[in-house]
């Protein structure tokens, strides 16, 4: 029997202990916002925390995430307010939003890490993580926001609906 | 046979919107196509207090209901498109709710694909609004016992001169009683009255897409749902010959297996075959399928090995082909004896690698199918599944997800038809997710083209002759495998229709045969074919030693419309309406020359602009871009200059948008992805070999300018791409005086 939290809720498992966390995030909790993409860690759309930095939830096997706590999109924060999420509103920044979950928390985990990272830090942090839609652009400016400083973009979109 | 929808409806929408049966005959196509409808089938707007027609409904609370059609696959149609509807009712767009449709033929063509959602439905939906409006407008003049031009609907309510009010949910029951308006009746908003239109509305999606909560393909169950993974041939027209799967059923939570029948005929939307491991988690499945031992029968594309097709290729376009356009006399010009120039260019195969795997869940049960998928056409998915599984389309209730990412690839619904099959197999909703490898290594290929071009030059080394020859295996293929030659559809892509001022010029186009499942991927044919013609006059710019786009200009000639006659289709509109206009391209080239600093920017070693224009989905873009080649021949993109004329913008954000992100779209093509065969097998699987740009990798930054037009609206998904290509490469050149002719450019620099 493995043990481990997941967005603060204690959950017991007795499966194969090599599947990889992605699968029991998504098929058994269904905490379907952390996203398959590639399954070999190429990608970045399974992204989620383990005891609050980025891994790769296709990599980590249930396993290796016994007793640890891990936090998924939905739980990132309880009013999906995090800085991180807030720059992404307002720099509108999915297409087609599949990989951003996996965005978000790499995000997420740099700024905890380097609270003012700079375009080198951003780009070493984030090239692991793939959009094919292309919104790299948005990405940067946005975590530039997050983090408080000057984004050379502007939000687009500050109000509601 | 079922034929590629390039070309809209215009019937179905010409039926809708032109007669005074607007209402009638949009509710009456509800019933023609579904037989008895059912509840499921019903959507909000059909069942709300009032539903003027298949996209709107309106409830006595105000709630007004929209009705989506097309899949949201990041273009942001989701978002824009019922914009326009509300803009012309003058809702409160607070007060909208959406609702996805289902696939159901009464919303006119759902093939979300060849970027239309806009430019095809434009009309419609304002024509649905008005009208609506219309109505509510006479429903107030009626209860208050007033003249219809006293009455004035704004923001959800309907306001009287006096200053009383109703607002739309109170006059819902009335309006529908009111007289349909003739179209010629409906007067529509200037846009000074915009409330909507022209601004940067936040997408609906925002919010789901950045908690987690948007369900995706990948993402929709079924109750009792099982799950599936299907190992297939690994060469194409590889048919099953046997299979152990002792091993696989050992493996915990696999339930059994289920074969697939081999593709029989043309290939269109069939499922490829195989045999399918079922089990009752994605991860129990995917297992299983490893331990499967299966042996495939001899296939003729067994043989198919890129490197030697590429050889094919280029031999076939060195021979005179058939001729698709021609102005003047060619070979009399180059016959004269003077200074020519040749060239030959290859691009290869592609893979539409959207984020999210192909995904479905299908139940089959009493004859009918339930299914969910992350399709870009669930009026597809209607026809293949029916035919799948020999039963009638209304039958197949297709309900649309999110798509993470589509390209094209999610037009083709092999993998709902997997879904539905082995679900009818086993007796369960079945849950079918492509693996990434799975993505990669049967997908319907952007095709594999070679190009030569020949030009005469005259004085001030502008061409006086232009010869453009070019071979690839058709999309075509993929319904006729006994189709040689380029579609029309694909010849239109800018092949047939170079907007050059050149006195002699011929198109020609030579055969090829597929060897593998062609489609279409993001801006399609212009992707080859925009990069021999673009490649080609910057190399023309180049020989003659004159400033890139100086002679781009020159070449272009003067202001004026080109005629392509009868055979140039146009998207399906007329040339009236959308003509080929070089004012229009030329000033998109001044526009990103002027906002890029081009005058200012000159060569230095190692750094340089670079520029191509083309026009494809009737929209009209130039991109410069700046490129830095370091000693080791890699390569860096600081800066792309996008200006765009897409005629009538709904969201500048959204359009915006996806020009940055064909700015990236088209990095990936021009440095890095390519798909090659071995033996038949394809030889790339998942990102570490085929690659696609990343953050680093990316365009640093992509500035989007947008020329303002009231012109008719055109294409934003894809007309973005083609320009991407040669605007790097003729960087590349400029920078290093290396012309790549040959993409990806990989380590070509190193």
């Amino acid at each position: 029997m493995i043990q481990l939290k997941v967005n603060g809720k204690v959950q017991q498992f007795d499966g194969d202990p090599e599947m990889p966390l992605l699968w029991y995030l998504r098929d058994e909790l269904q905490y379907t916002g952390t996203k398959y993409g590639c399954g070999q860690g190429l990608c970045g759309a399974c992204t989620v925390h383990l005891n609050g930095k980025a891994v790769r939830s296709c990599q980590t096997t249930l396993k290796a995430a016994a007793n640890q706590n891990i936090t998924t999109i939905e739980g990132l924060s309880a009013t999906a307010n995090h800085p991180v999420q807030q720059a992404w509103r307002e720099h509108n920044v999915p297409q087609c939003g599949y990989c951003q979950s996996g965005q978000i928390m790499q995000a997420a985990s740099l700024l905890k890490e380097k609270p003012k990272p700079t375009d080198a830090d951003i780009d070493a942090a984030m090239k692991g993580n793939i959009c094919r839609c292309g919104t790299y652009q948005r990405i940067r400016a946005a975590i530039k926001q997050a983090s408080g400083q000057k984004a050379a973009l502007q939000p687009v979109a500050k109000g509601g609906k | 046979m079922q034929k590629i929808e390039f070309v809209p409806r215009r019937t179905f929408l010409a039926h809708l919107v032109s007669s005074s049966a607007f209402v009638i005959g949009a509710r009456a196509g509800a019933l023609d196509f579904n037989g008895a409808t059912t509840a499921e089938l019903v959507s909000a707007a059909d069942k709300a207090a009032w539903n003027p027609n298949v996209y709107l409904g309106i409830e006595p609370d105000g709630k007004v209901i929209l009705i989506m059609h097309r899949s949201e696959m990041g273009t942001g149609s989701r978002s824009v498109l019922p914009v326009v509807l509300a803009e012309e009712l003058d809702a409160d767009w607070k007060r909208v709710t959406l609702e996805q449709a289902i696939g159901d033929p009464k919303y006119g063509s759902q093939n979300t694909d060849g970027s239309c959602s806009i430019r095809d439905f434009y009309d419609t939906f304002r024509e649905a609004g008005a009208t609506a409006r219309i109505m509510l407008e006479r429903a107030a003049a009626a209860k208050w016992g007033v003249p219809t031009g006293e009455c004035k609907a704004q923001n959800h309510f309907v306001v009287h001169k006096s200053g009383k009010k109703l607002g739309f949910g109170e006059l819902a029951a009335l309006a529908k009683q009111q007289p349909v308006p003739k179209k010629e009746e409906l007067k529509f908003k200037s846009s000074a009255e915009y409330r909507y239109v022209g601004k940067e509305l936040p997408t609906l999606d925002r919010d789901s897409l950045t908690n987690g909560k948007g369900i995706f393909g990948i993402d929709a169950t079924m109750p009792g749902m099982v799950h599936a993974s299907i190992e297939r041939s690994p060469v194409f027209g590889g048919k099953l010959k046997s299979f152990d799967d002792k091993d696989a059923k050992a493996v915990k939570g696999v339930l059994q297996t289920v074969t697939i029948p081999d593709l029989k005929g043309p290939t269109m939307f069939q499922p490829l075959g195989g045999v399918a491991v079922i089990a009752n988690s994605t991860w129990a499945a995917a297992k299983g399928r490893e331990k499967l031992k299966v042996e495939w029968s001899a296939s003729p594309n067994a043989s198919y090995d890129s490197a030697k097709y590429k050889q094919s290729l280029l031999e076939t376009v060195r021979k005179p082909q058939k001729v698709v356009r021609n102005v003047g006399d060619v070979d009399a010009e180059f016959a004269k004896g003077g200074k020519t120039h040749e060239a030959e260019y290859y691009l290869p195969h592609l893979s539409h690698a959207p984020m999210e795997p192909v995904a479905a869940v299908a139940e089959y049960k009493d004859g009918k199918v339930v299914c969910h998928a992350n399709t870009q056409n669930p009026q597809a998915v209607q026809d293949t599944v029916a035919q799948a599984l020999g039963i009638d389309k209304k039958n197949v209730e297709c309900h649309v997800t999110l798509l993470g990412g589509g390209f094209g690839r999610k037009s083709k619904p092999d993998y709902v038809a997997e879904a539905a099959l082995l679900s009818k197999a086993v007796g369960k909703p079945v849950k079918v997710t492509w693996s990434r490898e799975d993505d990669i290594r049967f997908d319907y290929y952007h095709t594999v083209a070679a190009m030569y071009m020949k030009a005469a030059i005259g004085a001030n080394g502008k061409p006086t002759a232009w010869l453009q020859r070019v071979a690839y295996p058709s999309i075509g293929t993929t319904f006729n495998p006994a189709a040689t030659h380029a579609e029309p559809f694909e010849m239109m892509m800018g092949w047939n229709d170079v907007p050059f001022d050149i006195p002699h010029h011929r198109a020609e186009n030579g055969p090829a045969k597929n060897h593998v499942r062609i489609g279409w991927l993001r801006s399609v044919a212009n992707i080859y074919q925009a990069f021999a013609v673009h490649s080609f006059v910057d190399e023309l710019a180049n020989l003659a030693k004159r400033d890139s786009v100086e002679y781009l200009l020159d070449v272009l000639g003067q202001p004026r419309v080109i005629a392509l006659g009868k055979d140039y289709i146009n998207h399906g509109k007329t040339q009236e309406q959308y003509p080929v206009d070089t004012a229009r391209m030329r000033n998109v080239i001044q526009l990103a020359a002027e906002k890029s600093g081009w005058a200012n920017k000159k060569p230095t070693k190692g750094r340089a602009l670079g520029i191509a224009a083309h026009r494809s989905f009737l929209t009209y873009v130039a991109v410069v871009t700046e490129v830095e080649v370091d000693d080791k021949g890699k390569i860096r993109i600081p800066r792309m200059d996008i200006a765009v004329d897409a005629g009538t913008i709904i969201n500048p954000d959204r359009v915006k948008s996806q020009f940055e992100g064909a700015g990236v779209f088209g990095t990936s093509i021009a440095l890095m992805s390519e798909i090659t065969a071995k033996n038949g097998e394809i030889q790339q699987s998942n990102f570490h070999d085929y690659q696609v740009a990343r953050m680093n990798e990316a365009p640093m930054i992509v500035n989007v300018h947008i020329i303002p037009s009231s012109a008719p609206p055109a294409g934003v998904g894809e007309p973005g791409v083609p320009p991407v290509m040669p605007a790097i490469t003729n960087a590349i050149a400029a920078a290093t005086g290396r012309r790549i002719r040959e993409l990806p450019i990989k380590r070509q620099l190193a």
